[in-house]
């Protein structure tokens, strides 16, 4: 019989692993999973359980959760829509997006940081507070960016050059998350439909997450493009016809006036820029090829996936397309698509004498007892051009704002780097508005995107530096004026 | 001090008595394992109402004595019993009690009146008088072997009671209870018990026929057609269970027992490929044909579906059950922390649901390597004794717990299809903690004699 028992003791034994095993997996591997899932009440309990931590502004919350004497112990509460694109929304029903959902982890006081709070409040039963965090936001300036913009559909994104941070960002129309937060569901839930039928897409982050044609402003990178290749300077010419024949096809390219780039012959690659000229640069984008265009896109950000912690949808320079496309593209038609923030880390890497900063939003994160948790420094995203090379790219954007046609980028008394874009969408649909620069051009202290998407009410009789320039110019001024 | 000129230590005079190292080693265990109860209520009250309170007392005092009386009658009657056994049940049934008690905190709290934990006390003291009543009226690990067919009549007796008319009821779609004068009671428990004897018995009569086997037939030998008898038989009353009683677990259990048993008793594998072979069929049969298996099977092969999900006996509990386990992560909600409420029947069925929540899975391995242990400790004792009914006996018990555990226990965690039998010593229930506690007494019984068998071979040379 010893030995039946011991081939008994090992099913035993093996019975207890594979309980041992399916524990570990429900517990430990498939346990986020599972938390997540909506019909998992537990995890909106737990949210609710403790504080969550506050989202702050120069010190003020724009996110705070204040006590609330219902089961959830605390109602989530938002200062201002002007700042919905920064914090999206944590709601019951809803989930969370925005900062909300990307800080999530702090301000539930989960995060690994706080491995030492979570141990103490094993053995102390009080539940660890959320950590708060602190934007790199600039109040005045969020505030001139929002109200710039206010009824035209769009977004601003405002960068300090020297350290990646981000001073402000705005998407309109913005939205009041407190109708979601609200604890009764149907409510919350009615509120949240009202938003996404609206034709304006409130919920949209049109900063990081949407994408736009950028028109001319992605003559820069082609510019850059050019110089960098060693064959180009920005004096060097190009041919200037009134029309220019794409490469295989029955289509002419024109520039926006219909007529000559300046009344030579022959045109800069400064003057091109300065009246944002398409013939010249399709001619200039099909000498330079698309590949050497891409890589200098893909040193701006192009195609990389960043987290500000906001995930941004990666810009998208189009690949394997025959020269009449990349003539195109080099005007920034056919498939270019960019973000706003993008746009702006293009002018924050010419300011910054052609080091691009990592653009960040936190500023820093700080547990209950006023530990700091976390906080960002500085650091390189991307080398992308030297800063002699990013000097004559500067110059030539202030050509383009002093002399050219991106000329309501100006402030009395400051030199403005700058670009504007006027995107076309396809026949008859509105156009995408557009002004990138930085200022002072000299001693940048920000650099600045801003995008007025559906023509801004114009349809298709706006223009870049008529809609777009002169928000960002306020924008500019509002943080100069520190 | 030697003992080879003595046979017997009954009429030595009080000093010089063996001393009971086994009973000193449980007491301290007890003492540690009551410690941990008193903990665990304390911090369930400080969790859950903020402030200790006197009623700890009513809580804690009853089972406490209980213990207390079970070790002195152990000291007195089977003082070389195993040492690790109350113990370990002590820990694990205390544990299901302040679990209990923690849900019942909620019920109060939400002006519920359906309480678990007096009744769970109460419960357990009967069990544990029953248990110390098995080790003070059967005398010796021999006394059982004279009733084993008077087992038989009551073990079958006790599982086909519930499918009398009256008395026999329904719960959540199976037929396990019977209810007299407002008491429900799950006479299946207690069959088990009956059942483990009579197989014991039975099969240590009849082994050398059983082992002797037939014709080979494609290479391997097959048991001669009346040795297959007993086997059918028991194969057609588990089915019997499963198609009448609606349980799937009661079933495999009584089955898997009885496989165990036969190959240990005969040393033939085939019994346990006819057996297993002949259990699985009938059971995916079983599964196609009658609506509430098929259920079961849907709910446990795809339980997040949303169709099962919300289907009526679909698989909401075992999906919230696992969404507590997962809420429970590594270190648990703590006790009094978690959310175990939001599952039905999160006392009784669910209980280690409940206990995963609120521990984590240091608690889930803490509880699943005590049942290990104690199972462990039966099989040892099967390894050491040299009588051959009471190894069986032995082996059959402890095989039932750890069978029962990992239904229940795999059920919880999808490892097999969900079922009504109970946790061991766990769950809230009066039949269970009746018959985990009479396993327990029996097996205490069956390991003194073990240890003074060794003694008195010992004191012979």
């Amino acid at each position: 019989m010893q030995r039946e028992l011991r081939r008994i003791s090992i099913v035993i034994f093996l019975m207890f692993i594979t309980l041992f095993v399916a524990t570990t997996s429900i517990q430990m591997v498939q346990a986020d999973a599972l938390g997540q899932d909506p019909r998992n009440v537990r995890s909106v309990y737990d949210s609710y359980q403790k504080q969550r931590g506050s989202i702050l502004v120069d010190g003020q919350p724009i996110a705070i959760s204040k006590p609330s004497d219902d089961v959830y112990h605390y109602l989530r509460t938002y200062s201002d829509p002007m700042y919905s694109a920064l914090t999206g929304f944590f709601s019951n029903y809803q989930g969370a997006t925005g900062l909300e959902s990307a800080m999530n982890s702090y301000l539930t006081g989960q995060n690994s940081a706080q491995f030492f709070e979570q141990i103490s409040a094993l053995f102390s039963g009080n539940p660890v507070t959320g950590a708060s965090v602190q934007l790199t936001i600039d109040p005045a300036v969020q505030k001139v960016a929002y109200d710039a913009l206010g009824n035209l559909t769009g977004a601003v994104v405002a960068i300090d050059p020297t350290t990646g941070n981000i001073l402000a960002m705005v998407s309109t129309p913005g939205f009041d998350a407190n109708k979601l937060a609200v604890h009764d569901g149907v409510q919350s839930t009615n509120n949240y439909n009202v938003l996404l039928s609206d034709k304006g897409e409130p919920l949209k982050n049109r900063a990081v997450t949407e994408l736009f044609a950028p028109g001319s402003v992605f003559k820069i990178i082609v510019a850059s493009a050019a110089l960098e290749s060693g064959k180009f300077t920005p004096d060097s010419t190009l041919p200037n016809p009134v029309k220019f024949q794409l490469p295989g096809t029955n289509t002419f390219v024109q520039n926006s006036g219909e007529g000559k780039c300046g009344g030579k012959a022959t045109v800069s690659i400064a003057d091109a820029l300065r009246f944002s000229c398409n013939v010249p640069m399709a001619q200039l984008g099909i000498m330079l090829g698309q590949d050497a265009i891409r890589a200098e896109a893909e040193k701006f950000g192009f195609d990389k996936s960043i987290k500000i912690p906001l995930p941004v949808t990666p810009s998208n320079y189009p690949t394997g397309m025959d020269p009449a496309q990349t003539g195109l593209s080099a005007f920034g038609q056919f498939d270019d698509r960019v973000t706003p923030l993008q746009i702006a880390m293009v002018s924050a890497a010419i300011a910054n004498h052609g080091v691009l900063m990592k653009p960040n939003l936190i500023q820093s994160v700080l547990s209950s007892n006023l530990a700091v948790l976390s906080q960002p420094t500085p650091s390189v995203f991307s080398n992308v051009m030297d800063s002699t090379t990013a000097g004559k790219v500067r110059d030539m954007m202030i050509g383009a704002v002093a002399r050219g046609v991106s000329s309501n980028g100006q402030i009395p008394g400051i030199s403005v780097a700058g670009k504007t874009g006027t995107a076309q969408n396809g026949v008859g649909a509105p156009y995408t508005l557009w002004f990138t620069g930085f200022a002072p051009a000299n001693d940048p202290k920000v650099a600045v995107a801003v995008v007025v998407a559906n023509g801004g009410g114009m349809g298709q009789s706006g223009r870049g530096n008529s809609l777009a320039a002169p928000i960002a110019r306020k924008v500019m001024e509002a943080v100069l004026r520190k | 001090m030697s003992f080879s000129n003595l046979t017997s230590t009954i009429n030595l005079p009080k000093i010089l008595r063996v001393i009971p190292r086994n009973r000193n080693i449980e007491a301290w265990l007890l003492v540690f394992a009551l410690g941990l109860f008193a903990f665990e209520l304390c911090q369930i009250q400080l969790s859950v109402l903020q402030i200790l309170r006197p009623d700890f007392w009513l809580y804690f005092l009853p089972f406490s004595i209980a213990v207390v009386a079970i070790h002195l009658v152990l000291r007195m009657r089977a003082s070389e019993a195993d040492s690790l056994i109350l113990p370990i049940g002590v820990v694990l049934n205390s544990l299901g009690i302040a679990e209990i008690y923690r849900l019942d905190l909620h019920t109060v709290a939400v002006k519920g009146t359906e309480l678990f934990a007096g009744k769970q006390i109460a419960w357990t003291c009967l069990a544990i008088a029953m248990a110390a009543v098995v080790v003070i009226f059967v005398p010796s690990h021999l006394f059982l072997r004279r009733y084993v067919y008077v087992s038989m009549v009551v073990g079958i007796g006790l599982l086909l009671s519930p499918m009398l008319p009256f008395i026999g009821k329904s719960i959540n779609g199976a037929r396990l209870w019977i209810g007299i004068a407002g008491f429900t009671f799950q006479p299946g428990e207690l069959a088990k018990i009956a059942l483990t004897v009579f197989f014991a018995g039975y099969l240590v009569t009849r082994r050398e026929s059983l082992a002797i086997v037939g014709r080979k037939i494609f290479g391997i030998r097959i048991p001669r057609a009346r040795e297959l008898g007993p086997i059918i038989s028991i194969w057609v009353a588990s089915l019997l269970v499963l198609v009448l009683q609606h349980d799937l677990g009661t079933s495999l259990l009584y089955f898997g027992l009885f496989i165990v048993l036969i190959y240990v008793a005969t040393g033939r594998s085939i019994y346990v490929v006819v057996g297993l072979t002949m259990f699985f069929s009938g059971a995916l049969v079983a599964s196609r044909v009658a609506d509430y298996v098929t259920k079961r099977f849907d709910a446990w092969l795809n339980p997040f579906d949303q169709k099962h999900y919300d289907a009526i006996g679909g698989s909401y509990q075992l999906v919230q059950g696992i969404f507590g386990l997962a809420h429970g992560n590594l270190l648990g909600a703590g006790l009094g922390g978690g959310l175990p409420q939001l599952v039905p029947l999160a006392e009784s069925d669910f209980i280690i649901a409940s206990l995963g929540e609120e521990l984590g899975l240091i608690g889930m391995f803490a509880i699943l390597g005590l049942y290990l242990l104690l199972v462990a400790r039966g099989v040892r004792i099967a390894f050491n004794h040299n009588d051959d009914f009471s190894k069986l006996l032995a082996v059959g018990l402890s095989f039932v717990i750890a069978l029962q555990c990992f239904i229940v226990i795999g059920g919880v965690t999808r490892v097999v299809p969900l079922t009504g039998l109970t946790t061991p010593l766990l769950a809230a229930g009066g039949s269970s903690l009746i018959a985990n506690w009479i396993i327990i007494g029996v097996l205490l019984r069956i390991s003194d004699s073990v240890a003074s068998g060794q003694r008195s071979i010992a004191a012979v040379n």
